[in-house]
Order: structure tokens, then C-alpha cells, then sequence
């Protein structure tokens, strides 16, 4: 049975207010922007990352903050369980994160098993002064003791149910929709 | 092509050869490796991908570079490893090969890197145990890690593969490595030439898809790089040379060929070098030789074939 959308979450225009707020509230947090490094997780947080870092900077007067991107397949804790070929894409941290203020970006914050993972990669490149979580939609279904420090929306949703993000940049449309999976 | 051969990266069970391998599977095993080769560039160059797996490294051969390189690459992806040699084993004292692994494999080990002096081993066990089997070379047969290793450097210093003209130089018919680029090469569209003594050659070379350089300067005039392959020293003793001197002035590589040819020639090597024999250290240390980097990149190299096999990826999209 093919994906039915069930509802729209977020629009266009949503998104962008839905953006422009989390920029604010992680200037807020971290009292401006000098320190602060973004860093998306593959696939849709990089898109996402870009965005915020733009915001923060048209805010803040600074120019865009230093952007980088994390794939954190090499990093999954549950690689063996399936039987599908991993694939691999490269990771890009162009900037020293030592003392940084680094903020994770996703789009889906669900398990908790993605930000662990972006954790531990992060760790290997040096010790932030700290790190933060901002995600677009948090879908609860915790495994792990992890919560967004910016979230965009919450959002419940009934098994058979996933939260799909779309954006421009990858999917030529900017839009959050809840769909019905065949598992429904 | 071998009836088994897998079509795409999710059939790949084991690394034997190059020879059938889909393309599509070894362009994935070098998009991996581009990876893998910015994790060795971190200040941390180890991720946790493999942690679980064991890996039995067995070594019925000498070996340093292609030893360390697999055992580099286990220990970057997290895997555990154990380390096998020839002497001093129970092979010593009469064990058959088979017996030998299927011990080591119950031992519970997940995949075995093999190095073998006797063409086809890899292939052998790979029938007969349930581990992953990947080849470190094997007798005359194949070299599959090298082979590869070396596309990937080519790829990276030339910007492809597709069209590029390859000359591989020295001792073709006793050569896996020579094989193994030859049949990785061919397959994702290279030009191959070989040059060496006509006793090194083998007869219907042609039949794999190569032509043969009549000699060194019209192969280098030919070629955008130039693979030198060791000279085995015993080849001399066996006859099939008639002096190391007169090897050398025939077909050791030379600056003076270089100038000769007056063109950017990538040259590689895939180890250990005899300097002043197959190649004069000028070369080897001047300005077109990649071959360190062959030996960086073979550790990136080693990192994904031993992923691709060994790693699952899980549903994306769970948070």
C-alpha cells in the first residue's frame, strides 16, 4: 500500500516562522552567536543547519555561522541488525570544534539513537564546550535519555504513522506532513 | 563471470577477485573509501562500525604493507582481531589448510583475511566455511585490495577511470596485482597496455581485454600512468631474465623515460620497491609518484571492503 498523506504540519511559510524562532531561542541560550558552531546530521539536518546559521547571522550581524555536516552511519548502534548495504556519505566539519558551542541539528528527533550517535562523532573531533540539540520536529518514542534543546513542534503520532520533512533543497518543497505507512 | 558473483553491494559476501566484479559494486567500494579516508584524517581516526566483529588475519605468506594495512583497517572500523602466521603454527606440524580455519572459525570469528602462496584458497574456503572470506593475495591468482587500492589512487590523481590509458610494467604473467588491475581496470573503462620481457608476458594477454607496448618509451608516450610491478628476484634464477642489469636497462624505470615521454605520467608502485632495479629511487621519490599515498589510501580502501561486507545499515528516518 503506497504512503497517503494524512495531514500537513507545517507549511512553507510555517517553516520559515518555525526557523526564524529557533534561531532566536539558540542566540538566546548561548547569549549571541560568537561561539557557535552548526552542525547538521545528514540527510535533511544539513539543509536545515545552512538555514539556521543564515538566520542567526542576519540576526546577530555577523555573517553566516561556520556550517558543518555529519553522517553518522559509521556511528549507528544497531548496523548489524539488518541486512542492507550501509552507505556511507562523507562527513564535512571545515572548522576546529574545540570550545565551540556546537548545535546538533536534525529534522526528526524520534528514538534518541541519531543524536547519541551524532554525539559520539562529534567527540572525536575534539571537545566542544558544549553541545546542543536543535531538532524540527520531536515525535517522541524515546529509547534513549536524549530531548531537544530547540524543537520546533511536537508532534503524537498513532503507530502506522511517520513524520515526513520535506525541503527545497532536497525534495523541491518545503513542507511537514504526517503519512499513513503501509504498516498502518 | 562467475555464476556467484554478486550483482550489486547487498550480495557481496566476500572479497575473492576483481575478476566479474560488477562495476557498480567497485565504484560503491571506492565512493566508501573517499570516506573513510577522511576518518583516518580525524584527530580520533576510529569509528565504532565493526565493534562485535571479529576478523582472523591469516598469513601463510610474508607480508608487511598489505599485513598492516588490514590490520590498520580492522582496528579504525572497531572490530577485534586476531593475527595469524604461518611459521610457528600448527601447519608446521602437518594440519591441512581447511582444518587450520575451520578451528580459527570456531573460534567464532566473523570474516578471515587471507594471504596464500597457492592460486585459488580464497575461493576454496569461501565454499566451505560460513565466515566472509577476503583475499590478501593469493599465489599468481588475484590481489583484490591492491587492485583496487590503486584504482582509487588513480581515480584520485587522474579525476577518473573511464578512458584513462594505464600501462602496467614488469612482470605481468606472475603477477596478481598486475591481474586484479587489470581486471578492475577494464571493467570501469580504462585502456590497459602491459610492457615487460616476452618471457614475463603471458600469451593471449590479449584475451583480457589488453594490448601489449612494444616497448617502455611507446608505452609512456601511450599512458597517463605508468604501474610498476616488483621484480621477483627468483624469476632470474628460474631463467626467465638474463641479468637484473640487463632487466633493468630494458625496463626499470628511468627519469630519463620520463623526460622521454614529456608528458605528467602518475606512477605507482604497489610495494616493496627493488630501487634501481624495476624502478631508480628519482622516480619513485620525484614529483609524479603516488606511491605513499597507494599505501594511505589502501587502509581507507581495506576500511570499506571490510564495511561493505561486514556492516548492515539500518531503516532510515528512526530519529
Amino acid at each position: 500500500m503506497p504512503e497517503r498523506i494524512k495531514a500537513c504540519l507545517i507549511d512553507a511559510a510555517g517553516l520559515e516562522r518555525t526557523l526564524a524562532r529557533l534561531a532566536a531561542e539558540i542566540i538566546e541560550r548561548n547569549r549571541g552567536a560568537a561561539r557557535i558552531a552548526l552542525v547538521g546530521i545528514r540527510t535533511r539536518g544539513a539543509p536545515l543547519a545552512y538555514r539556521l546559521a543564515r538566520l542567526i547571522g542576519i540576526i546577530e550581524g555577523t555573517g553566516d555561522l561556520p556550517v558543518g555536516i555529519l553522517d553518522i552511519t559509521l556511528y549507528r548502534d544497531d548496523f548489524l541488525i539488518s541486512n542492507r548495504t550501509p552507505m556511507v556519505r562523507a562527513t564535512d566539519i571545515p572548522f576546529d570544534i574545540q570550545d565551540q558551542a556546537v548545535v546538533l541539528v536534525d529534522d526528526v528527533l524520534f528514538t534518541g539513537r541519531t543524536a547519541r550517535a551524532a554525539i559520539d562523532a562529534i567527540l572525536d573531533y575534539g571537545r566542544p564546550d558544549r553541545i546542543q540539540l536543535a531538532v524540527l520536529i520531536d515525535r517522541g518514542g524515546r529509547e534513549m535519555p536524549i530531548q531537544g534543546d530547540f524543537v520546533g513542534k511536537k508532534v503524537v503520532t498513532s503507530p502506522g504513522e511517520e513524520v515526513r520533512v520535506h525541503l527545497t533543497e532536497v525534495d523541491d518543497i518545503d513542507e511537514v506532513v504526517i503519512v499513513e505507512t503501509e504498516h498502518a | 563471470m562467475p555464476d556467484s558473483a554478486p550483482r550489486d553491494s547487498r550480495e557481496l559476501r566476500h572479497m575473492l577477485g576483481l575478476d566479474g566484479l560488477a562495476p557498480a559494486i567497485m565504484t560503491e567500494i571506492l565512493d566508501t573509501a573517499g570516506t573513510f579516508l577522511e576518518v583516518l584524517d580525524r584527530p580520533i581516526p576510529k569509528v565504532p562500525s565493526l565493534r562485535g566483529v571479529t576478523v582472523a588475519n591469516l598469513f601463510f605468506e610474508n607480508s608487511t604493507r598489505t599485513r598492516l594495512s588490514f590490520e590498520l583497517a580492522e582496528k579504525r572500523l572497531s572490530a577485534d582481531t586476531v593475527s595469524f602466521s604461518a611459521a610457528g603454527s600448527s601447519v608446521s606440524k602437518g594440519e591441512t589448510l581447511l582444518d587450520t580455519v575451520r578451528n580459527i572459525e570456531a573460534m567464532k570469528v566473523d570474516a578471515v583475511v587471507i594471504r596464500h602462496g597457492a592460486s585459488g584458497v580464497p575461493h576454496f574456503l569461501s565454499q566451505r566455511i560460513d565466515a566472509a572470506v577476503i583475499n590478501a593475495g593469493d599465489g599468481t591468482h588475484e590481489h583484490p585490495t591492491q587492485g583496487l587500492l590503486d584504482i582509487f589512487t588513480l581515480r584520485k590523481e587522474c579525476g577518473r577511470i573511464e578512458g584513462l590509458k594505464v600501462l602496467i610494467l614488469g612482470d605481468i604473467a606472475h603477477s596478481r596485482v598486475a591481474r586484479s588491475n587489470i581486471f578492475g581496470l577494464t571493467a570501469l573503462g580504462a585502456e590497459v597496455k602491459v610492457c615487460g620481457p616476452a618471457t614475463l608476458i603471458p600469451r593471449n594477454v590479449e584475451s583480457l581485454g589488453v594490448e601489449v607496448a612494444s616497448d617502455l618509451d611507446e608505452g609512456l608516450k601511450w599512458c597517463d600512468a605508468v604501474n610498476v610491478l616488483r621484480l621477483q628476484l627468483e624469476r632470474m634464477n628460474q631463467g626467465l631474465i638474463p641479468s637484473l642489469r640487463d632487466y633493468q636497462r630494458q625496463f626499470g624505470l628511468t627519469r630519463e623515460h620520463l623526460e622521454r615521454a614529456d608528458r605528467e605520467i602518475v606512477v605507482l608502485h604497489p610495494g616493496p620497491m627493488n630501487r634501481g632495479v624495476e624502478i631508480d629511487s628519482d622516480v619513485a621519490d620525484g614529483p609524479f609518484s603516488v606511491i605513499l599515498e597507494q599505501v594511505t589510501h589502501g587502509v581507507a580502501v581495506r576500511m570499506a571492503v571490510l564495511f561493505m561486507i561486514l556492516g548492515h545499515e539500518r531503516e532510515e528516518g528512526r530519529g
